[in-house]
């Protein structure tokens, strides 16, 4: 099986990575860069835990060959700090009690703030209709709905 | 049954650069390759153990498979490998095609639909194709390149069981085309699932409805049914009564009927064949009575 070399900017470093064909951009950012923030839930597109922004739109790094990236612009959570500061989904979703085993956490972040960057003031229902494909089995929801919808109040 | 792991079987992935290259190797290794575009069917199928082909060729960036045009006197061209959250933000999309707009939004999730396509949830041909329904209200052809150059394949007749469908080895869908539509027109589309949202369907109703002084009653209604049948189809004796008796609430039960007749449901783990030929009626006659109070005022 082939392995290619393939250049992308992975939150804001460019790396040069030789990846095997049948390699994810999940098991990518895993297993070669360590960015173990971006979780394996599925494997199968449905629940979300492995969400990361492509070029800016967020996707099931599960679904995404990794040679697909070459060229490609990556931000995983780790990527949501910037300068030592979290993002403010990040601390709204700590102060609302949001997280609980944490396992979906990561993928609710980047769904959440790739609905912020599109839509900076969404109705509970919106937020709901964004976050459908991130499965949380402990917190039943409301408190992240809250989280992000008070970081867009703090955006304002 | 998902495997737990994230590894996808050994593949090798071909970057063709033009159609004609990827084309020539889907028939020089016919059996061992497919076209790919999201991969969000191809992915989950491979890993579990259903699709065994070694070679992915990847046919996004390919020629006229990455625009979406719309032109007023020819109507809209939306390219392969758009995904369906573009399709579904897109301006003349929303204004001319709400229906397909619409549809799209019903699929999985906002995430997932970054990446699945509008031509591959038509060519995995799945009776529970979310999109299909619109596509074949507002008469949909999509565009082959093929080994014997390139031709237009109607949807009406494109499907041809669960998971088959109209095309040969070598063929590549580049994009597909819908006339100008009825101006003004209403659709619905209803889906029926486990959950509010992003499950796959039981029953899938679309219903696009426009005047039209052809039609004895002075209207027309189309109909497509999806998830009840081993294809999508175009419910044709609903049409035809609501085409020929006077529109009333009487007609739409009449015709809600009509389409659960035409039904062959399955039993399977989302539902029992019964409880999916009664809600096809059901569901009919709201989305036609829905349609009916827009389209008549």
């Amino acid at each position: 099986m082939s392995v290619t070399r393939i250049n992308l900017t992975v939150n804001g470093s460019k790396e040069v990575v030789d990846v095997p064909s049948n390699w994810t951009l999940l098991q990518m950012l895993r297993e070669k860069m360590a960015l173990t923030g971006t979780k394996n839930g599925c494997a199968a597109g449905e629940c979300g835990a492995c969400t990361v922004m492509l070029n800016g739109e967020p996707v099931n790094s599960c679904m995404v060959l990794a040679v697909e990236c070459d060229g490609a612009e990556v931000v995983t959570v780790e990527g949501l700090v910037q300068d030592g500061q979290m993002d403010v989904l990040q601390q709204t979703i700590i102060d609302a009690g949001g997280v609980q085993c944490g396992f979906c956490t990561p993928g609710m972040l980047i769904s959440a703030r790739a609905l912020l960057d599109r839509n900076p003031n969404p109705s509970a229902d919106e937020v709901r209709a964004a976050l459908v494909g991130n499965l949380c089995r402990c917190t039943g929801y409301i408190r992240i709905v809250e989280a992000v919808q008070t970081a867009a109040q703090a955006s304002q | 049954m998902h495997n737990p792991h994230p590894g996808l079987p050994e593949l090798e992935y071909v970057k063709p650069a033009s159609l004609e290259e990827a084309s020539a190797f889907l028939v020089a290794h016919k059996g061992e390759a497919r076209p790919f575009l999201g991969g969000t069917d191809t992915f989950v199928r491979m890993r579990d153990g259903f699709w065994k082909e070694k070679y992915l060729v990847d046919i996004k960036g390919l020629d006229g498979t990455n625009v979406i045009t719309f032109d007023p006197a020819k109507g809209l061209t939306i390219g392969s490998a758009i995904p369906m959250n573009k399709v579904s933000a897109h301006p003349d999309v929303k204004k001319n095609y709400s229906l397909l707009a619409a549809a799209c939004d019903t699929v999985a999730s906002y995430q997932l639909r970054n990446r699945a396509t509008i031509v591959g949830n038509i060519c995995n041909a799945s009776p529970a194709g979310d999109t299909i329904g619109a596509c074949m209200a507002y008469g949909g052809v999509l565009t082959v390149f093929g080994a014997g150059g390139v031709r237009q394949e109607p949807l009406a007749t494109f499907f041809k069981g669960p998971g088959k469908n109209a095309l040969q080895t070598g063929d590549i869908v580049t994009a597909i085309t819908f006339p100008i539509p009825p101006k003004p027109h209403s659709g619905r589309y209803m889906k029926l699932g486990r959950n509010k949202m992003s499950d796959l369907s039981i029953v899938g109703v679309t219903v696009l409805a426009y005047k039209d002084a052809a039609a004895k009653s002075g209207y027309t209604f189309k109909v497509v049914l999806a998830s009840v049948a081993p294809v999508p189809f175009m419910a044709e004796a609903a049409q035809q009564i609501l085409a020929e008796e006077p529109v009333t609430e009487e007609s739409i039960g009449k015709a809600a009927e009509a389409a659960m007749q035409a039904v062959k449901p399955i039993d399977d783990v989302r539902s029992s064949a019964r409880y999916r030929s009664y809600m096809v009626r059901n569901l009919t006659r709201q989305a036609l009575s829905e349609v009916w109070q827009q389209v008549k005022s």
